[in-house]
C-alpha cells in the first residue's frame, strides 16, 4: 500500500495537483473517530453528493468498530494487562486489523470511483486522523481552469 | 471549454517508474540520495532510537533515577532478604517479588518509550485551509490577525471549546492539549511525567497505571519483607541468646555479636532452652495489684527504734535498695517473731479471708499476693521478703477490710516517701 501511495503522490507528473479539500472530524459524539459528512463545495462538480456520503459513512462505520468497546475488546485488554502489555509486540490488535480494512476500502474506492474523476482520498491514518484529504487533480492538458475537468459521469460545467 | 473533454483516468496501477524530473512541490520525506524516515525530520522535541521504535522525550528528566532506585531497592532485598526469609518462611516470597519486580520494569519502559498519542502536525495545505474556513465563514475582516483561538463545538449537548495550536497549525481535538516540553500536542493528554521521562497520554496512559500499581505493590511488599527480616532476626536472635535489647545495644556482657552466650549469666548456654525459657517460661503475676484497695493510714505501724534490724534481715535474701527499703524493712520487721518460714504459714490463713474482698488474685502464694498490696511501696519482689512481713499484712487486711478503703491519693503518697507511713502505722496501734 506504501508504494502504491508514493506512485499516487507523482500522479501530478501526469495530472497537476489543483487543490485540495479536507473534511474534518465531527466531535459531537465525543472523541470517537468520526468525519463530517457534509458535502463540501468543491467536489460539488466532480462527484455525486451521494457517492461522496456513502464513503465517509462507510469510513465512520470503520471507525466505530475500530473503537468499539465491546466483548472482544474487553479480553484484548485483560489479556494484555496480565502479560503487561507485551502481548502487543507478537499479535496485531482489533484495532490495527480495522485500520487494515480501511486502507483496503481506501484504495478500492479510489481505483473505481474516485480516480475516474481526478479525486483521490487520503487515508486519514496518514494526516493523524485529523482530516479525510482529497485531492483535486486536473487535466495537464487544461488550461486557465482552476477546478479540474469534468468526467463521462459526471454532468461537465 | 472542457465540457466534453475525457479525464484522463488516473491509474493508480499504471504507473510504471517514478519520473526523474524534480515535484513541483518538494516533498521532504523523499529524497533522491536516500529515502529518509520520518523520526528523522519529526519537527518536535523528541529523541528516536531504534531506528525509530523507540521514543522519549528530549529531557529524559529522571528517568535514570527512577530505573536506578527501583533497580537498586529490588537488587539489595534479593540479595540480602530473600536468602533469609526463603530459609524462615516460604519460597513464594522471592516468586512475588520477582514477578512484581518484571510488571514495574516492563510498565516503565513502556510507559517511557511508547508514543504518548501525539498528533502530527498540520501539513501546509490544511493550515491554510483552516485559515481559509475560518476567515470565510466568520467574516473575519482583518486579514493579517491570526486566527481565533477557540472554535466551539456541542458534544453530548454540552458546548466545548476546541483551542488553536499555533505550534501545529491545527484545531486541537477535544482533551488535547501541547506539551511546551515535547512541544507536540498530545491526545487525552494526561501531564508530562519526569520520573518516566514522557507525556502520559491517550496510548500510554494503560502502562504508565499499570507501572505506578505495580511499583506501590512491590513497594509495600518489600517494606513489608524487610519488617518481617529484621522483626525475626534481630528478636530472634535475642531470644536465643537469653539477652534483652538494653543488653545488647550496651553491650552488657559480651558486646560483639560473635559471642553471644560468652559472658551472659542468665544464657542456659543452649538456643532451645533459651527460647523455651524466654517465651514458654511461667508467666509471672502481675505485681502492682491495680485493682486492690488502699490501706488506711494506721494500718502498718512500726517503732524508730527497730531501724537498725534490718540489718540482720538481709540474709533473709532481701534486696535492699537504699534508704527507702532500709525504713520499709524496719517498719515491717518488728512484726516478725523469728524467721521467714514460720512467718509464712502464720499468714497464710489470715490472707485467705480479706482476698476476695481485695484483690483476685493468682493461684500463687497468698502471702506473696497480699504483700504484693505492700510491695507498692516497696521496689523488691523477692518472696522471703514478702513472707517476713506476713503477719504484719494480716494486720493490715483486718484494719482494711473493718475500715473504709482509703482514697486513692493517699495509697500514692505512700509511695513517695516511707517516712510518710510511720505516722500512718503508727496510728493504727
Amino acid at each position: 500500500m506504501a508504494t502504491e501511495f508514493h506512485n499516487l503522490q507523482e500522479l501530478r507528473h501526469s495530472a497537476s495537483l489543483a487543490n485540495k479539500v479536507f473534511i474534518q472530524r465531527d466531535y459531537t459524539d465525543g472523541t470517537v473517530c468520526k468525519f463530517q459528512t457534509k458535502f463540501p463545495s468543491e467536489l460539488d462538480s466532480r462527484i455525486e453528493r451521494t457517492l461522496f456520503e456513502d464513503t465517509v459513512k462507510t469510513l465512520n462505520n470503520y471507525y466505530a468498530e475500530a473503537e468499539k468497546i465491546g466483548g472482544q475488546s474487553y479480553l484484548e485488554g485483560c489479556l494484555a494487562c496480565l502479560t503487561v502489555y507485551l502481548i502487543f509486540l507478537c499479535i496485531e490488535t482489533r484495532y490495527e486489523k480495522v485500520l487494515k480494512k480501511i486502507s483496503r476500502y481506501i484504495q478500492e474506492q479510489n481505483e473505481k470511483i474516485y480516480a475516474p474523476r481526478g479525486l483521490l482520498i487520503t487515508d486519514p491514518l496518514e494526516r493523524g486522523m485529523r482530516v479525510i484529504e482529497i485531492s483535486v487533480y486536473e487535466d495537464r492538458g487544461s488550461s486557465g481552469s482552476s477546478s479540474g475537468s469534468s468526467t463521462t459521469s459526471s454532468s461537465g460545467r | 471549454m472542457m465540457k466534453n473533454r475525457e479525464y484522463q483516468q488516473i491509474d493508480p496501477q499504471a504507473l510504471a517508474t517514478p519520473t526523474p524530473t524534480p515535484p513541483p512541490r518538494p516533498l521532504p520525506e523523499h529524497k533522491p540520495k536516500r529515502a529518509r524516515r520520518k523520526w528523522e525530520v519529526f519537527p518536535g522535541k523528541n529523541r528516536f532510537y531504534c531506528n525509530g521504535r523507540i521514543i522519549v522525550a528530549r529531557q529524559s528528566g529522571v528517568l535514570p533515577l527512577t530505573l536506578g532506585l527501583i533497580l537498586l531497592t529490588s537488587g539489595l532485598f534479593f540479595v540480602f532478604d530473600c536468602p533469609f526469609l526463603v530459609k524462615h518462611l516460604t519460597s513464594c516470597i522471592p516468586a512475588i517479588g520477582g514477578v512484581l519486580f518484571v510488571f514495574v520494569v516492563i510498565s516503565l519502559f513502556q510507559t517511557s518509550f511508547t508514543d504518548p498519542g501525539i498528533l502530527p502536525r498540520a501539513t501546509p495545505e490544511e493550515a491554510a485551509d483552516i485559515e481559509k474556513q475560518i476567515d470565510n465563514p466568520t467574516g473575519s475582516s482583518s486579514s493579517y490577525r491570526p486566527p481565533p483561538r477557540t472554535k466551539e463545538v456541542i458534544i453530548n449537548q454540552q458546548v466545548v471549546k476546541l483551542k488553536y495550536c499555533f505550534t501545529c497549525k491545527i484545531f486541537r481535538p477535544p482533551r488535547t492539549s501541547h506539551c511546551s516540553l515535547c512541544d507536540n500536542c498530545v491526545e487525552r493528554f494526561d501531564h508530562h511525567c519526569p520520573w518516566v521521562g514522557n507525556c502520559v497520554g491517550k496510548r500510554n496512559y494503560r502502562f504508565f497505571y499499570t507501572f505506578v500499581v505495580s511499583l506501590s505493590f512491590l513497594t509495600a511488599f518489600i517494606f513489608g519483607c524487610v519488617t518481617t527480616h529484621l522483626a525475626l532476626s534481630f528478636h530472634t536472635y535475642l531470644v536465643a541468646a537469653n539477652l534483652t535489647t538494653n543488653e545488647d545495644i550496651k553491650g552488657s556482657w559480651s558486646g560483639k555479636s560473635g559471642n553471644e552466650d560468652v559472658g551472659n549469666p542468665y544464657s542456659y548456654n543452649s538456643m532451645i532452652k533459651n527460647c523455651c525459657s524466654v517465651l514458654c517460661g511461667p508467666m509471672p503475676p502481675s505485681l502492682i495489684d491495680r485493682r486492690g484497695f488502699v490501706p488506711s493510714d494506721d494500718s502498718v505501724q512500726t517503732s524508730p527504734v527497730e531501724i537498725e534490724l534490718p540489718a540482720a534481715k538481709n540474709d533473709i535474701n532481701m534486696c535492699t535498695h537504699g534508704t527507702k527499703g532500709l525504713l520499709e524493712t524496719a517498719s515491717r520487721s518488728p512484726l516478725l517473731t523469728s524467721s521467714c518460714p514460720q512467718a509464712k504459714p502464720q499468714a497464710a490463713p489470715a490472707f485467705l479471708e480479706p482476698l476476695p474482698e481485695v484483690t483476685p488474685s493468682p493461684a500463687l502464694e497468698p502471702a506473696k499476693t497480699t504483700a504484693g498490696r505492700q510491695s507498692t511501696n516497696t521496689p523488691h519482689k523477692h518472696h522471703s521478703h514478702h513472707r517476713s512481713k506476713g503477719k504484719q499484712a494480716s494486720h493490715h487486711t483486718h484494719k482494711t477490710s473493718n475500715s473504709s478503703p482509703r482514697p486513692h491519693h493517699s495509697h500514692s503518697s505512700r509511695r513517695k516517701d516511707s517516712k510518710n507511713r510511720d505516722p500512718k502505722f503508727s496510728s493504727l496501734r
